[in-house]
């Protein structure tokens, strides 16, 4: 595979350091607004060639099959992959610190500024736009559903112990993740 | 302040192992904890923070921090981002190992699938909640619906959504 005659333009870039897969992923969580998956992809795959397309689509079925942000999971998961613990952290860390760092400047400002009508007033914009965007992304994710009928069930049976019911998310998911699986497995996907 | 950096980590810890489907999911879990159950907060407060931690860059679980940080500060602060991102990487880095093996069982998929409809209906309980404490009159609920159209009509980046609506509030409160 090594010595086949490809091309060195083809040929496989070393693994990342422990300080370059800090960087790499402190660059991602300053650049990510609203959505750092398709910057993410565009680092690890087109940029710096971490990974390859099938690897990184490997990956990320893992990172959302388990709990927790898939950004998150997927900094610890390529960390570790190329640099064991060491790695994992290093990548966790740059991802985090940065938007860390500007998420407290800007609660500073609201803080101190939160008696200030105006500031109140675009703040009260801002919540609802955030709202407002929440509101999209369940459609979007909803859409697939749409025409079955188990599915919406168990989606319906969720907004309403949840979004109107306000009950615990702990029971609710153990008594929903499990019917949702059954389900799934009896129509057959 | 100890009881309440040990309510942070055992509140975070709790969520991060129950986040299936992102972070989005566990909003109205930490909404009822932090307002209901603890009073850190109200429910508006926690509006805004969610807000502002969608107005900064990065992973958009970065109200956790914030949230530990306004209710006990640099202490809470780490506390709580250890909590919420801490379990979740370590099973993330225990699984990993596994994964190559499980890759081709048909009940992974059996699992992934059956998980759609449960995340789906977490993070529309998400929009129901974030939007109830949001929309406190007309105008604010016109704001929100308003971005919700946008973001569904357009390839708008959210970005220009979130400023947009604070302007609209800043212009519809003033007036």
């Amino acid at each position: 595979m090594m010595d086949n005659g490809s091309p060195p333009a083809a040929a496989e870039p070393s693994p990342p350091t422990v300080a370059a897969l800090f960087t790499g992923f402190l660059w991602l969580g300053l650049s990510g607004f609203g959505g750092v998956l398709p910057l993410a992809r565009r680092l690890l795959v087109e940029r710096r060639r971490w990974l390859s397309a099938e690897e990184f689509t490997d990956l990320l079925g893992l990172c959302q099959f388990l709990p927790g942000g898939n950004i998150i999971n997927l900094s610890v998961a390529v960390g570790l992959k190329f640099r064991g613990t060491a790695g994992a952290v290093a990548a966790l860390v740059g991802l985090i610190a940065a938007p860390t760092l500007v998420v407290v400047l800007l609660g500073l400002v609201y803080d101190r500024f939160q008696a200030d009508p105006h500031i109140r007033h675009l703040f009260a914009g801002l919540a609802a736009a955030a709202a407002g965007l929440l509101l999209a992304l369940a459609v979007k994710i909803a859409r697939p559903l749409w025409r079955r009928p188990l599915s919406l069930l168990m989606a319906g049976g969720g907004v309403v112990a949840i979004g109107v019911l306000n009950l615990p998310l702990l029971p609710t998911l153990l008594v929903l993740a499990p019917l949702s699986i059954l389900t799934a497995g009896r129509t057959g996907r | 302040m100890t009881a309440v950096l040990l309510a942070l980590a055992l509140l975070f810890l709790q969520l991060s192992l129950l986040a299936f489907g992102g972070g989005v999911t566990i909003l109205p879990e930490m909404q009822r904890q932090v307002v209901e159950v603890h009073h850190w907060m109200t429910a508006q407060e926690f509006g805004a923070l969610y807000a502002l931690a969608q107005a900064a860059p990065g992973p958009n679980m970065m109200v956790v921090p914030l949230v530990g940080w306004h209710v006990a500060g640099w202490p809470g602060l780490l506390v709580s981002s250890l909590a919420k991102f801490g379990p979740s990487s370590l099973l993330t880095g225990l699984v990993f190992r596994l994964w190559e093996r499980f890759k081709d069982r048909p009940w992974r998929r059996m699992v992934q699938a059956g998980l759609v409809p449960v995340t789906a209906g977490l993070v529309a309980s998400s929009a129901l909640v974030m939007t109830e404490a949001a929309a406190q009159d007309w105008r604010l609920a016109v704001i929100a619906l308003a971005a919700a159209a946008a973001t569904l009509a357009t390839r708008l980046h959210p970005l220009w959504v979130l400023a947009a609506g604070a302007l609209a509030g800043l212009v519809a409160g003033g007036g």
